[in-house]
């Protein structure tokens, strides 16, 4: 498939997803909100330019933000993992993995344990900026620090579950 | 001159994701301080469309109950028709009346306009719900939500024909409520974190609260009419720094489920609001 089409599908899928799926479960404890959309971040190709990279996040979570009512809460955080991604992948990959640059991270073109690596990072980036900026004006650091963990820990189980359930084919670079 | 450009071009990334950042916090920044949602019409308009799709499949599946609520309410009503009273002089007769005037000459205050709910969170910890009816409909900032069950929110943002209610799950949300019992009025907010929960500020440590009692829109509102169901005591919790209750509210209505709401507009709700903010004058 196109990789433009496949990327602007999963920009729907992963919208609706959060927004009608994922909200509207019933909190099952004020520490505990499901959020998987920003896998659609994590799963941008390898080699995708990061200016590219950081509009897209920016896009990406603005759009979430017109749907919940609060322009700006999500958008941050998307940009700040969006930035730091190239930076990790760098560190996590070897040379000439990181120069297949079509190819999109994940367990099969990375492995296990630097995947897992790379999403705990980010999530808890993610999840540390959105809490915060969230709860700024409030201010109870327990609450903070719980938040954080309960939220990560829940994207994490849903992101490892995504990464079973969702067959990514991915190409095998041939060797030249 | 050329060194900034070099400096530009070797961190024109950086720069970039600086800018995005700052954006980002003046977007939220400006949505929250003014207690609305920043939300420009276009975008209310194409996730309200999106919302309406969704609602339309979901409310098929709580019909049953919507159905139940609109009923109870119906009946509710009729009891209080007043062709169910019969006045001690039969000689008189006692009639309603819904125009603007009445043979009194009492002014009508408050106007009701029944909406349908396509889109809510509750999630979140600022919730709004969108509704399927705009200026084109009448609808003004403002206007009081309610459900048959109790109250639901305020009008923030109106479209054309979609707007956005601010949720009493709203961090910022603050309504004028009163105990039934004794109208002692106190402050309605949301603490964040159970959305069946409400906290009740400002009850001085005077009156005698039991759990359970009734709670009420207070008479000082200047959206909400008075006496509407807010809800009832849950937890009593006495401050020791200072002589206020903190009262733990169930909430009357179910916002899991909310499918159609009433817009109250108070026709006087301008002229009240803008004598309030006035600062008084000395004589």
């Amino acid at each position: 498939m196109n990789p433009i089409i496949k990327h602007s599908i999963r920009f729907v899928f992963f919208i609706l997803l959060q927004v009608f799926v994922l909200n509207t479960i019933s909190p099952l404890h004020q520490f505990i909100v499901p959020y998987i959309y920003f896998l659609y971040i994590l799963w941008l190709p390898i080699g995708i330019p990061r200016i590219w990279l950081l509009l897209l996040a920016f896009i990406f979570g603005l759009t979430l933000d017109y749907f919940t009512g609060t322009p700006g809460l999500h958008a941050a955080p998307c940009v700040a993992i969006a930035f730091l991604r190239p930076f990790l992948l760098k560190l996590l990959l070897a040379q000439e993995t990181a120069e297949a640059g079509y190819m999109e991270p994940g367990h099969k073109s990375m492995g296990w344990a630097p995947y897992i690596t790379y999403a705990v990072v980010l999530i808890l980036l993610h999840h540390s900026y959105l809490v915060l900026i969230e709860w700024l004006q409030f201010g109870n650091f327990l609450y903070f620090m719980g938040k954080v963990a309960g939220t990560s820990a829940v994207s994490l189980l849903l992101i490892l579950i995504a990464e079973l359930l969702i067959p990514r084919r991915e190409k095998q670079r041939a060797v030249k | 001159m050329r060194n900034i450009l070099l400096f530009i071009q070797r961190y024109f990334t950086f720069i970039c994701f600086l800018i995005l950042q700052i954006l980002c916090i003046v977007l939220l920044s400006r949505s929250s301080k003014s207690h609305e949602t920043f939300f420009s019409t276009a975008a209310n308009e194409v996730t309200g469309k999106v919302n309406q799709q969704y609602s339309g499949v979901r409310q098929y599946f709580s019909l049953r109950e919507t159905n139940r609520m609109l009923t109870e309410e119906n009946v509710r009503l009729r009891n209080e028709l007043t062709n169910n009273y019969i006045d001690t002089a039969s000689t008189q007769l006692v009639t309603t009346d819904s125009t603007l005037r009445d043979s009194v000459g009492r002014m009508r205050k408050y106007t009701f306009l029944p909406a349908h709910v396509i889109g809510n969170t509750i999630t979140l910890q600022n919730n709004f719900l969108t509704i399927e009816r705009g200026s084109a409909q009448g609808v003004k900032k403002g206007m009081a939500v309610t459900s048959p069950q109790g109250i639901v929110g305020v009008v923030v943002e109106v479209g054309p024909n979609i707007s956005r209610v601010m949720s009493l799950l709203h961090r910022n949300s603050r309504v004028s409520a009163m105990l039934k019992k004794d109208t002692v009025t106190g402050s309605l907010e949301w603490d964040g974190a159970d959305p069946t929960y409400l906290t009740l500020r400002n009850i001085p440590k005077s009156s005698v609260i039991k759990k359970g009692d009734t709670v009420l829109t207070s008479n000082y509102s200047a959206n909400f009419p008075s006496r509407l169901m807010v809800g009832t005591v849950a937890d009593i919790r006495s401050e020791s720094e200072s002589n206020f209750f903190s009262l733990t509210i169930k909430t009357a209505v179910n916002f899991f489920n909310i499918q159609y709401v009433y817009l109250i507009e108070n026709v006087r709700y301008k002229e009240q609001l803008s004598l309030e903010q006035t600062t008084p004058t000395r004589q």
